[in-house]
């Protein structure tokens, strides 16, 4: 049962990965569809990454993560090297958890 | 591989190692959690090989360590990984066949797509660069995603805490880097916060995975204010709007 529920997600992973790219094969866009489905990936992206960031499971997060993602995206803003920012996100959270917030 | 290298330069090469080395850590405790919750260790490794989509692998292992349904698991882990449909819509040419070739090379490629393979791509100015930036990426995080989950198995509870060390912090700060770029276009940024509003919102009443793809209704924003290209800011003559178009975004806040 556990094998048949594996093998459901990775052959539907799978699908769900190839389908888009067919889909867009077959279909010939406007340029301008092209940049609005490119849009569209950042739109998600940006959704993965505030859920991501904020909330756990349906509940919120605790604020050590999210502050940490700020500061990142602060600095990635700001054009910070993407080593630099990634590694103070990480240690802006730990550190914030050593200080006891959660 | 040495074409990739040269393709990409040592600054992209360097910011997907990073980003694979993030992956492994969270791999460690993928695996760590899996052999917790009672699987044996070919479980979190056969998964995180075939499925290669860590999101939904932590739901399946959660739902079923909690003696739900593997179906019912396996449903809920497509879900999660629905956005791979918008995904593949984005990247038409990055696996296709203009240059990496068809049949076997396509078929593996597809195989690689994931949200840091995707974003890495995205983050491209042409086409050579997102194709080998793609398959950087996919290929980093085909090694170091099942290399932390059979590693983080096999040391088990000793790497049960990443929270300590702010590791859950490094998948959406990965991903916001690579998308800052995108969101200096003003259109696109208010989208993406609007995107952003309502996965939030959505996400103590929806299902794992749904929220994320709610957000696409923010493409309305883009639809509705694009489309003879008559939206005010952009449409300035390149002569006439350029003067005050550099330095007039806080200004006019100002005033």
């Amino acid at each position: 049962m556990v094998v048949a529920g594996m093998a459901t997600l990775a052959a539907g992973t799978y699908a769900l990965r190839l389908s888009g790219q067919l889909l867009r094969a077959r279909i010939s866009f406007p340029p301008r569809a092209g940049k609005l489905l490119e849009a569209a990936a950042v739109i998600i992206l940006a959704a993965l990454v505030a859920t991501t960031a904020l909330t756990e499971g349906h509940g919120f997060s605790g604020f050590a993560r999210p502050a940490g993602v700020l500061i990142g995206g602060v600095l990635a803003w700001r054009r910070a090297p993407f080593l630099v920012i990634v590694l103070a996100a990480a240690a802006a959270t730990a550190l914030l958890r050593l200080a006891g917030v959660r | 591989m040495g074409s990739i290298a040269r393709t990409l330069g040592r600054e992209v090469l360097r910011d997907i190692a990073l980003t694979c080395l993030a992956v492994l850590f969270i791999g460690l405790s993928y695996g760590a959690i899996a052999v917790a919750s009672g699987f044996p260790l070919w479980v979190p490794a056969a998964q995180s090989v075939l499925v290669l989509a860590g999101a939904s692998e932590f739901l399946f292992i959660g739902i079923v360590a909690a003696g739900g349904n593997p179906l019912a698991a396996a449903l809920a882990g497509l879900l999660v990984n629905a956005r791979h449909l918008p995904y593949g819509l984005a990247l038409p040419d990055v696996t296709g066949p203009g240059v990496t070739g068809r049949g076997w090379r396509r078929l593996a490629g597809t195989h690689l797509m994931n949200d840091e393979s995707v974003v890495f791509a995205l983050a491209q100015e042409d086409l050579p660069r997102k194709r080998a930036a793609y398959w950087a990426c996919g290929l980093g995080v085909l090694i170091c995603w099942p290399g932390g989950a059979v590693l983080g198995a096999l040391i088990g509870s000793a790497v049960h805490d990443t929270g300590a060390f702010g590791l859950d912090a490094m998948f959406p700060v990965v991903i916001l880097a690579l998308i800052v770029p995108d969101l200096r276009d003003r259109m696109t940024l208010r989208a993406a916060l609007a995107g952003a509003a309502v996965a939030l919102a959505a996400t103590p009443f929806l299902p794992a995975g749904l929220p994320v793809l709610l957000a696409l209704v923010a493409v309305l924003l883009l639809v509705r204010s694009r489309p003879s290209g008559a939206a005010p800011e952009v449409s300035a003559a390149p002569e006439a709007g350029a003067a005050p178009e550099a330095g007039g975004e806080k200004s006019a806040g100002a005033r």
